[in-house]
């Protein structure tokens, strides 16, 4: 199926013109490519368009979970009741793929503790809260000259930022950027397709603020070094296209319009679009020379360096089932429903909310999550918005979906063996290709879940993946171990041996053998008095062992089990051993008879 | 509770199978006005048959019944078959066919989505092999039979099988286009005198050649409502035409012409409406062009040398036991993926 | 007559050539007998098959000795492979084995720890770290669970905590249509 260009051509260059006409430019734009599949869904971007981008007052308190990337927990720097200021570092990135929290205003921190995340598992998670001082009081800001600076510092100095990709994906920013001073990327994708429905806080960005995001274009180009530099962005935002055409007027930035087909802004089918260029599967865009960023990831990039400001907040849209869908800039930390004030309430029959967009967002576990990097989109729910799913059908292998299909992945077969548990076939039909863009499920007629068995799929492969490393290690040590023990055996019958074959062998084995018991009953001796001790020390401190009183009985029962199978295993291990222990039973008798003889040898000669 | 993507554009199946029936109603409006109403009859019975399999299979199965009788998957299979085997046949034949289709051949394989076999071929293929003479006895287009029976005459032969008085067999069944060509072939007849039988129209058997056109209309119309796509039907009548041309311009006096093949017997209906059923089908764009043209060659090959006048019931089972392997060798490339 | 037999005796050679290269070209290289049982077992060397560690296990198995459905930790998705495997019929686990639980790691309560040493020699995998009449500690991502440790402790200060799901550890689960899909929160 070779994926055919420029079949979409004619169609965009009627929009380009158009587009060229309101702005005024003249801009040639070279072919967009086509994408396998895809669906249209309403877009309803218009409702929370209406409105500028907004500010919010100061909430009551921030909580701001240490999991807002992928990647390693960062780790806390801040202590409970420590007054902090606005930008200062909370949590610092550990290990490599990590990013740094910083306090989004000035204020106390009042608790360090596990609190509910906007996370699909609605499991609490670590996070530092904040309750702000009103005096909003910045740490002083150190600007760096992302212009002439050193490439290195520049980069490097991205880990203090925690600025991770902003389109939802969250990847800290600095690995996408490290070690690519040298340029081995020549061409940068700038996505700004926000093919999503509901979501609008690329488009508005674009709208209001296209001269610091070109100047974060050009930050990120020259952090990366790329020769080219193209924005791809759907046909469906023409007033951010006009903003952004504009701003792009004087510099070697290309803006590329796609046509509206989600899910055109997934990095990989974006880079297809506007390139004709598909990155391997088992390579990251650098590899062949491309990166993409994010329109809200530049801005912050720039934000960073022009003025020192951190990763504090983000354009979030709020819209669904609320009374003023709008645009607001929004402190990393700010409890949901605070956000919810400022559209003026959700309706009456909201039943829920949704972070990020209907095709691929999740629930939110409750009405008291804080908004994070990763809430591009705050949709209230309701059951009229968004009808409760209907039962599954079996499925009639209409093949809809496959068509649908943006990897030109086999939806219905991936379907069926997710449903079996037969997680090697679905590995064989590229299970982990899949995006999870739910344009499969979009056009189902049987309603199945379609994504989310291939959720389910990828979730146990890789838990059994961690299950057979555990298992390889565990092997690995328990065979070191055996080796070990073995070599100790030998060692001692050696030392046993050569201890034997000296001179007053006899004697000296009988001391040995004194000795020995000695050290054994000496052993016992302190085990006992250490367990008096022990006995003593809970008796005193009213400390008592979990596993002696809460659970005796079963306790008891089960400890004699487990007493009884080890016997019986070392009996085995015994009889396994057999060999070996014969044979080196054998060469100490043979040592002994021999060190009798000289013995009696001597005492015949004395 | 997490269900990412909240919203959906699909038709329901109820839908999609609903518009295949309303596919069907051209061709059987044309049917009933050539042939005379007692198809309606035997549509009547085959739906009634299809439904209370269906319900009863299913309360032994004890899966809800309401969800799956209103799919409407049972009532095209009914029709399917309904329309595939002579019109004047007795009642307890469809009857007979229909309940093996349901029970045996989709019910017993586990209901919609996992039957591996067409149930309406099935059910045909097991009349055919069960009631040979039955199966080919076909009534003449009311404008050539020699006798021109009323609905109620039709009504009492579908169900006493008595002719009125007077009336012998012969005047009211005709061979088929299809049959006709074979037995006249075989008696050494030349194609253009074979041709000029009464029973020949413009392209196809005299009458049945607009049933066939309305059965093209309708599948225009699922094509259009994106039920089906152009693959199957293009690849069997394509491969139909090539190798029908291929012999009547080797030798046109043996081999009927490419248009006989494509209007007569069940090609329209097959293309459209009886290779299309995507859970006995291949999944895949280029396993359905392989899945369709082999259907296409057998049916031909069927046609032409074998025992039996058409040949798409065994040609559609035949494939239909290759898909798994049409399915596994066709996968597309997958996005970033070498071939 | 003959004519057929020829037929049948051609196709027989015919076919008998294309099974004799195709067992020579797809030939599996695979690794011996005992390395293949041995990688489907979980490695916990809890010895509950009654074999002092997983090796044991699965050179009895391959020698015939034991049967598949004594693994436990393995559960019943161990025996499935191990059946496959073997070429055997599935068995449901053995329940003189004990049953299938929760993962789980040791942890040594160490306000009670005397510092016997004796957990550290019963580990199969060396997790426990300590001295003589030091306190020990368990390191928690190499215990397998085994629960070996537990009997010999003259304190009882060993407990077994269950993994707590995390969202780091947590896993999408199987996908269910809900009965009443719209809760009010």
């Amino acid at each position: 199926m070779e994926v055919s260009s420029h079949t979409n051509q004619a169609g965009n260059e009627t929009i380009m013109n158009a587009i060229i006409d309101i702005s005024g430019l003249v801009k040639k734009s070279k072919a967009i490519f086509n994408l396998h599949g895809g669906v249209h869904p309403p877009g309803n971007k218009a409702q929370s368009t209406q409105l500028p981008i907004g500010e919010l007052p100061l909430p009551e308190k921030l909580v701001l979970p240490l999991r807002q990337h992928i990647g390693n927990i960062p780790k806390i720097t801040v202590s409970i009741n420590q007054h902090v200021l606005k930008g200062q570092l909370l949590a610092e990135a550990e290990g490599t793929v990590s990013a740094a929290i910083h306090a989004p205003t000035s204020g106390t921190i009042i608790a360090i503790e596990d609190a509910v995340i906007p996370h699909p598992s609605g499991l609490p998670d670590q996070c530092i809260t904040i309750k702000p001082d009103g005096k909003d009081t910045w740490i002083e800001r150190k600007t760096q000259d992302w212009r002439k600076g050193n490439l290195n510092d520049l980069v490097a100095s991205i880990r203090l930022s925690g600025i991770v990709g902003l389109g939802g994906a969250t990847f800290p920013t600095q690995i996408k950027l490290r070690g690519n001073g040298k340029s081995e990327v020549h061409t940068l994708v700038i996505n700004a397709a926000e093919c999503e429905p509901y979501i609008t806080c690329d488009d508005m960005l674009m709208r209001e603020r296209s001269e610091q995001l070109v100047l974060g274009i050009q930050v990120a180009q020259r952090l990366i070094g790329a020769q080219n530099v193209v924005v791809g962005v759907e046909d469906n935002k023409p007033e951010a296209i006009a903003a952004i055409q504009t701003a792009t007027a004087n510099t070697n930035i290309e803006v590329k319009v796609i046509p509206t087909l989600y899910p055109s802004g997934d990095a990989r089918r974006l880079v297809h679009l506007v390139l004709g260029q598909e990155v391997p599967h088992d390579k990251r865009s650098t590899q062949v020379g491309i990166q993409v960023f994010n329109v809200a990831t530049v801005l912050a990039l720039y934000r960073y360096f022009e003025f020192g400001e951190p990763s504090l907040s983000r354009i979030v849209s709020m819209t669904g089932n609320v009374n003023r869908p709008q645009n607001f800039e929004v402190l990393f930390g700010t409890p949901l429903m605070h956000l919810v004030k400022a559209v003026g309430d959700a309706k009456d029959d909201t039943s829920h909310y949704i972070m990020g967009g209907p095709m691929m967002g999740f629930d939110l576990p409750s009405e008291e999550v804080p908004i994070t990097k990763a809430a591009n989109c705050i949709i209230a729910a309701s059951p009229t918005l968004f009808e409760p799913a209907t039962p599954a059908m079996p499925c009639i292998r209409c093949a809809r979906c496959a068509d649908a299909c943006p990897v030109s992945l086999q939806p219905q077969e991936l379907y069926w063996f997710a449903k079996a548990d037969n997680f090697e076939k679905a590995q064989d039909y590229k299970l982990f290709d899949c995006i999870e863009c739910g344009a499969c499920s979009y056009v189902c007629p049987s309603a199945i879940p379609l994504v989310q068995y291939y959720r389910y799929a990828k979730s146990e492969v890789i838990a059994l993946d961690k299950a057979q490393e555990a298992a390889d290690i565990a092997r690995e040590r328990n065979d070191f171990r055996l080796a070990r023990l073995e070599r100790e055996k030998q060692e001692r019958a050696a030392k046993h041996a050569a201890r034997a074959q000296g001179a007053k062998a006899a004697q000296a084995a009988k001391a040995a053998g004194s000795q020995e018991g000695q050290t054994v009953t000496d052993k016992q001796a302190a085990i006992t008095a250490a367990i008096e001790r022990a006995k003593a020390q809970k008796a005193a401190d009213g400390a008592v062992p979990k596993n002696t009183t809460a659970t005796s009985t079963a306790t008891k029962a089960e400890i004699k089990t487990i007493d009884t199978r080890r016997a019986a295993a070392t009996k085995d291990a015994n009889k396994l051993t057999a060999d070996t222990d014969k044979q080196a039973k054998i060469q100490a008798a043979i040592a002994r008879a021999k060190a009798q003889k000289a013995a009696a040898l001597k005492a015949k000669k004395g | 509770m997490n269900r990412s993507p909240y919203i959906s554009n699909a038709p329901s199946v109820s839908n999609i199978m609903f518009k295949v029936l309303l596919a069907l109603i051209p061709g059987i409006v044309v049917y009933a006005w050539l042939f005379g109403g007692g198809i309606l009859i035997t549509l009547v019975i085959a739906t009634a048959t299809a439904l209370l399999t269906e319900a009863l299979m299913l309360r032994l199965r004890r899966r809800p019944v309401q969800p799956f009788l209103t799919d409407y998957s049972a009532i095209i299979t009914a029709w399917l078959l309904a329309l595939a085997i002579p019109p004047l046949a007795p009642w307890w034949l469809i009857v007979i066919g229909v309940a093996f289709a349901i029970i045996i051949a989709k019910q017993l394989y586990g209901g919609l989505g996992y039957n591996p076999f067409n149930p309406a071929m099935i059910g045909y293929a097991v009349l055919l092999i069960s009631f040979p003479l039955l199966m080919t006895k076909w009534p003449a287009a009311l404008s050539i039979a020699q006798t021109k029976l009323s609905f109620i005459e039709q009504f009492n032969f579908i169900f006493s099988h008595t002719l009125p008085a007077g009336v012998t067999m012969d005047a009211v069944t005709s061979a088929t286009p299809l049959d006709y060509l074979k037995t006249q072939l075989k008696l050494n007849q030349s194609m253009d005198s074979i041709q000029a039988a009464s029973l020949f129209g413009v392209v196809g058997g005299k009458g049945t050649e607009y049933i066939t056109l309305a059965y093209l209309a309708g599948g225009l119309f699922l094509w259009q409502q994106k039920i089906i796509t152009w693959h199957l039907p293009v690849a069997f009548l394509g491969t139909i035409a090539a190798i029908a041309s291929l012999f009547w311009l080797v030798d046109s006096s043996q081999f009927s012409s490419p248009l006989i093949h494509l209007f007569s017997g069940a090609s329209l209906l097959a293309a459209f409406f009886i290779i299309t059923d995507p859970v006995s089908g291949p999944t895949t764009p280029k396993g359905k062009l392989y899945f369709a043209a082999g259907i296409g060659v057998i049916t031909y090959l069927i046609r032409v040398y074998g025992g039996y006048p058409d040949g798409v019931a065994f040609a559609v089972i035949f494939m239909n036991i290759c898909v798994p392997l049409i399915d596994t060798y066709t996968q597309p490339r997958v996005f970033g993926h070498k071939e | 007559m003959l004519t057929a037999l020829y037929i049948m005796l051609g196709l027989a050679l015919v076919l008998g050539a294309v099974l004799g290269f195709a067992a020579l070209k797809f030939k599996v290289e695979g690794d011996p007998l005992i390395a293949r049982i041995d990688a489907i077992l979980p490695q916990t060397q809890c010895a509950q098959c009654g074999y002092p560690g997983c090796k044991p296990y699965a050179t009895a198995i391959a020698n015939g000795e034991a049967d598949i459905n004594q693994c436990p930790p393995g559960g019943d998705e161990g025996v499935h492979a191990l059946a496959d495997l073997m070429g055997m019929e599935y068995k449901p686990l053995n329940e003189e084995h004990g049953e299938t639980k929760p993962k789980a790691v040791a942890f040594i309560e160490e306000d009670v720890c005397i510092g016997c040493t004796l957990c550290i020699q019963a580990c199969p995998v060396d997790a426990i770290l300590g001295a003589a009449k030091h306190m020990h500690t368990i390191v928690a991502s190499e215990c397998t669970g085994c629960e070996l440790c537990i009997p010999p402790c003259p304190v009882d200060c060993i407990t077994m905590e269950p993994i707590e799901e995390t969202p780091e550890n947590w896993k999408w689960k199987y996908p269910a249509i809900p009965i009443k899909p719209v809760m009010k929160l």
